[in-house]
């Protein structure tokens, strides 16, 4: 789907969030990845985030159920280093996991 | 029904009417619904509804993520009263049917006009840099912080 690869990247970090979800203890299921590349100069949000979602596909077919992405370019990231905070779980774990779904 | 025993029952009635008849019976046991809730034609309808047009997993008034919570927060803030909203957590269907018809792997996602803006995050960084004001102002809505500005 992506036209477009994440080939450069200057930042890459990789913060696992399970633990703020009602899933068992060690899960590996929500995350969020920060990512500052060259790759993304001129491109659109969306645009990144695809190319963040290509790259991971195979994990979010998988066991990942969450992926909360920061796509930034070198520029925007020395101006603004900041992570957002995820947000608190509202429960639907707990339903989905009660209708034995991923 | 004996819980073993719907199960049972939706196993068959998959098997014996298969994927393309229409009639299908999603995995989970307490949601099912039509074959045609997740195909192309039906989400085209339902993103063409309204100008604005979110799948989230829960109802507005009750979003079961954080991340849909975060969307519909980030719309009543604005003041945004319309919109359409459909809970995937309550339709298999279209849970799987909305991600393959955006190629786009997760949920909450959020379409004006049709058109697919993105997910909980790229919603919130317009919120944060303004053009989420603008992008309502082509929609014909004039967001509520426009009006806080002023008092």
């Amino acid at each position: 789907m992506a036209d477009a690869q994440v080939q450069r990247t200057n930042t890459l970090e990789v913060i696992n969030e399970s633990n703020m979800h009602n899933v068992p203890k060690g899960s590996e299921s929500h995350f969020k990845v920060v990512v500052v590349s060259m790759d993304f100069e001129n491109l659109s949000l969306i645009k990144r985030h695809r190319m963040v979602n290509d790259v991971l596909k195979d994990e979010l077919a998988g066991g990942v159920h969450a992926l909360s992405i920061q796509a930034k370019t070198p520029s925007q990231w020395s101006q603004n280093s900041s992570v957002s905070q995820s947000p608190a779980c509202l429960g639907g774990m707990a339903r989905e996991m009660a209708n034995n779904k991923s | 029904m004996s819980f073993i025993g719907r199960r049972a029952f939706f196993s068959l009635g998959y098997r014996l009417h298969g994927k393309n008849n229409g009639i299908s019976f999603a995995r989970g046991l307490s949601s099912y619904s039509s074959a045609e809730s997740g195909s192309k034609e039906h989400i085209d309808d339902l993103v063409k509804k309204d100008d604005i047009v979110i799948f989230i997993k829960g109802v507005p008034e009750q979003p079961m993520c954080g991340f849909s919570n975060a969307v519909v927060q980030i719309l009543r803030m604005h003041g945004v009263e319309k919109f359409g909203s459909y809970n995937v957590l309550d339709d298999d269907s279209l849970r799987q049917g909305i991600k393959d018809y955006s190629s786009w792997p997760t949920i909450p996602q959020i379409y004006f006009k049709g058109e697919f803006v993105g997910g909980s995050d790229i919603m919130l960084e317009m919120h944060q840099n303004g053009s989420l004001v603008e992008e309502l102002q082509n929609l014909g809505i004039r967001s509520a912080l426009l009006d806080g500005e002023k008092q």
